[in-house]
């Protein structure tokens, strides 16, 4: 009964671990400075590039992408929505926003297919995997800002991290569904051949899950794009920070214009990336 | 003749596996009793069968009777429950996944129903996928891969990919890229059942050919036993996980071992399988060397027919001598029978199926004369009796 009388002292038990975590010094110095090493390298990148440059290499990028069917409506969007945000004064948050979710989307791959693969791999990390997954999908985003703060100061790396734990479970499932829907007769060929489970992975099951991976990718990218604002609030440089001080201004003019800066840029990303999916079939 | 493949008390169960489930297989329970009492379902029961080098060897069953679990356990693709396969006399459940690799690298190609090609693959890499993953190097491996689809009759689409092809086109690149790895046995799970019965029979001619050529060991898994009898040297059914008869063609069709395959075998176009040694009845012959025109005559009138077939001392075949021109011989008083035996008489051997012979059999007026390897006069063949063999009345006669 006394489940009812005492509250359990669940959240001393995170603020210990968390605390006792933090001696870790050192580690979470490294991770700090090589993402923002990361960080930096995107950043420098794109302060070096004039704007009409930055522009030429986003339409030739679609350019590229879309061959197999032009889209000119798209090239014509892109154009009049950088060029708005430039008009805007937008321009160097909208890089550092950019900024943000190339790392995090980077990160979210280079951790989240090995993860898919092993999830495809082993039911037991299936099984282990599904409700972490969950868990980070669903916890509401603002909760990661707190440890982020702790581990890794304030900044953009705090920021990169927590949408790097937001926005990785697509790539991990999509990972994980796109090595399970390949043909179990081309696996049996694969494996009839002789093939090793590292050669049948490379040659047959990844090739064959692309399309599906490249959507989790896909959506990593849009929800990452989703914690800017919310990564702004630990002092993650971009959009998301002009939304945040338009709210505490409450400028509705501001919020807009800054908030229709992101929608333009998350719509560049998608169906950039989607066209890459499709160019390859 | 040796024995390439060698299987011995080979059983799968799938599902539970309690001591209990192999105590009743070796009782000698159905499948479907083993269902019933412990739930586990019974995939092959204690197969036992060899495949003898360079011979197709088919493996024929309706869907259900374990053949393709039976298949897919002689590359161990399924683990086997218990039991034994060995390969020029190596057993694979000794091996550790390292070296059963190097055998299917070395020793097997499998050949698929839904052929199975990689649709991210073109052709030429398709086929030379064996080959990539045995680290061949490119050059290599391209120039056997290309080689293998000339092979198989395949030319120009090298750079193109599977599902520009048609279904037996596809089939003809899931066989060549079995050819390039160069193994010598070849496992082909039903691979011919998803064409169209015209393409079907190409690849069945097409196989045949490249078999004539290259004397692999073919296991072939089929339910069309049409298909069974047509290019198999041997045959094993198999119905519930249990094989019910191993035998040739003749075999089979001559002495089916139970009320099963005779069902299976009534449906079977025996005009395929029947050679004209099966249907061909004795002739009466006349020795030209010693007999006359009187003799010929009587021979004639004895079996009420109007000609007959004459032969040498050596019995090797001269002609066959019609009534009339006797009958006029023997009105001049001469002897020389010589003189009225035609020559020009159709011939055939006693190995031809009778299929090839069906068209021309209702085009010719004289019975066919069957001659051995030595020119020897060794049966005809009258429609009456063909008609009868393949009705299934004159098989037994022998």
């Amino acid at each position: 009964m006394t489940i009812l009388i005492s509250k359990l002292p669940l959240s001393d038990w995170v603020n210990s671990f968390v605390t006792w975590l933090t001696q870790f010094t050192g580690f979470f110095n490294g991770i700090t400075s090589f993402i923002g090493g990361i960080v930096n390298g995107f950043q420098w990148v794109f302060d070096l590039l004039p704007v009409w440059l930055f522009i030429v290499i986003v339409l030739a990028i679609t350019w590229y992408a879309t061959r197999h069917g032009k889209k000119w409506g798209l090239l014509l969007f892109e154009l009049a929505g950088l060029l708005l945000i430039w008009n805007l004064d937008y321009w160097r948050d909208m890089t550092q926003t950019l900024t943000l979710v190339l790392t995090s989307s980077l990160i979210a791959l280079v951790i989240g297919i090995p993860l898919g693969i092993l999830m495809a791999k082993s039911h037991t990390f299936e099984a282990i995997m599904k409700p972490i997954l969950d868990l980070m999908q669903t916890m509401p985003a603002f909760v990661y800002l707190i440890p982020a703060v702790a581990f890794f100061g304030i900044g953009m790396v705090p920021g990169v991290i927590s949408s790097v734990i937001f926005a990785m479970p697509p790539t991990v499932r999509m990972t994980n569904l796109g090595i399970r829907q390949v043909p179990v007769d081309l696996i049996e060929a694969a494996d009839s051949y002789g093939s090793t489970s590292w050669q049948k992975l490379i040659k047959v099951q990844l090739p064959l899950a692309k399309s599906t991976l490249m959507a989790g990718v896909n959506q990593s990218m849009m929800l990452s794009l989703s914690m800017v604002v919310i990564a702004s609030m630990i002092g993650a440089l971009g959009l998301g920070t002009q939304v945040y001080f338009a709210v505490g201004r409450n400028n509705a003019g501001n919020g807009f214009t800054a908030g229709l800066a992101i929608v333009i840029l998350a719509i560049i990303l998608d169906r950039i990336t989607q066209a890459f999916n499709r160019a390859k079939h | 003749m040796t024995k390439k493949v060698e299987v011995k008390n080979l059983t799968k169960i799938f599902g539970k596996r309690s001591p209990r489930v192999k105590e009743l297989i070796t009782q000698g329970k159905t499948k479907a009793e083993i269902l019933e009492q412990t739930g586990a379902t019974v995939g092959v029961n204690q197969a036992n069968f060899h495949v003898n080098q360079g011979e197709i060897f088919v493996i024929m069953g309706l869907s259900g009777s374990g053949k393709s679990t039976l298949i897919r356990m002689i590359n161990r693709l399924i683990e086997p429950t218990q039991g034994t396969i060995s390969i020029d006399g190596q057993d694979l459940m000794t091996l550790n996944k390292k070296e059963l690799r190097e055998v299917r690298r070395q020793k097997m190609s499998m050949i698929f129903q839904n052929f199975a090609l990689f649709p991210n693959r073109t052709i030429l890499e398709n086929t030379a996928y064996g080959l990539e993953i045995k680290g061949v190097e490119k050059n290599v491996r391209e120039q056997k891969a290309h080689e293998a689809l000339e092979l198989v009759g395949l030319h120009g689409y090298d750079h193109q990919f599977p599902q520009q092809l048609s279904g037996g086109m596809q089939q003809r690149v899931g066989l060549a890229r079995g050819l390039a790895n160069d193994a010598e046995i070849l496992l082909m799970d039903e691979a011919f059942s998803a064409l169209d019965p015209l393409n079907r029979k190409d690849m069945q001619d097409e196989l045949l050919d490249l078999q004539e050529k290259m004397h692999k060991t073919i296991i072939f898994i089929s339910h069309d036993l049409n298909e069974a009898l047509r290019i198999g040297d041997r045959i094993l059914i198999m119905k519930d996980g249990v094989i019910v008869q191993t035998g040739t063609p003749e075999d089979i069709l001559t002495h089916p071992a139970d009320d099963y395959v005779k069902r299976f075998i009534e449906d079977v176009d025996r005009t395929r399988v029947l050679t004209v040694a099966n249907v061909m009845i004795r002739p009466n012959t006349i020795n030209i060397d010693k007999d006359g025109p009187r003799l010929a005559l009587r021979r004639m009138q004895e079996n009420e027919i109007s000609s007959v077939y004459v032969v040498d001392s050596a019995r090797k075949f001269v002609g066959f001598a019609d009534a009339k021109d006797v009958v006029g011989l023997i009105r001049k008083e001469s002897r020389d029978l010589r003189s009225v035996v035609q020559t020009s008489v159709p011939t055939t051997h006693p190995d031809v199926p009778v299929n090839d012979l069906m068209d021309k059999l209702s085009s010719t007026p004289i019975p066919y004369a069957v001659l051995d390897d030595d020119h020897h006069l060794v049966g005809i063949i009258v429609r009456g009796a063909v008609l009868g063999a393949i009705a299934g009345n004159g098989v037994a006669q022998e």
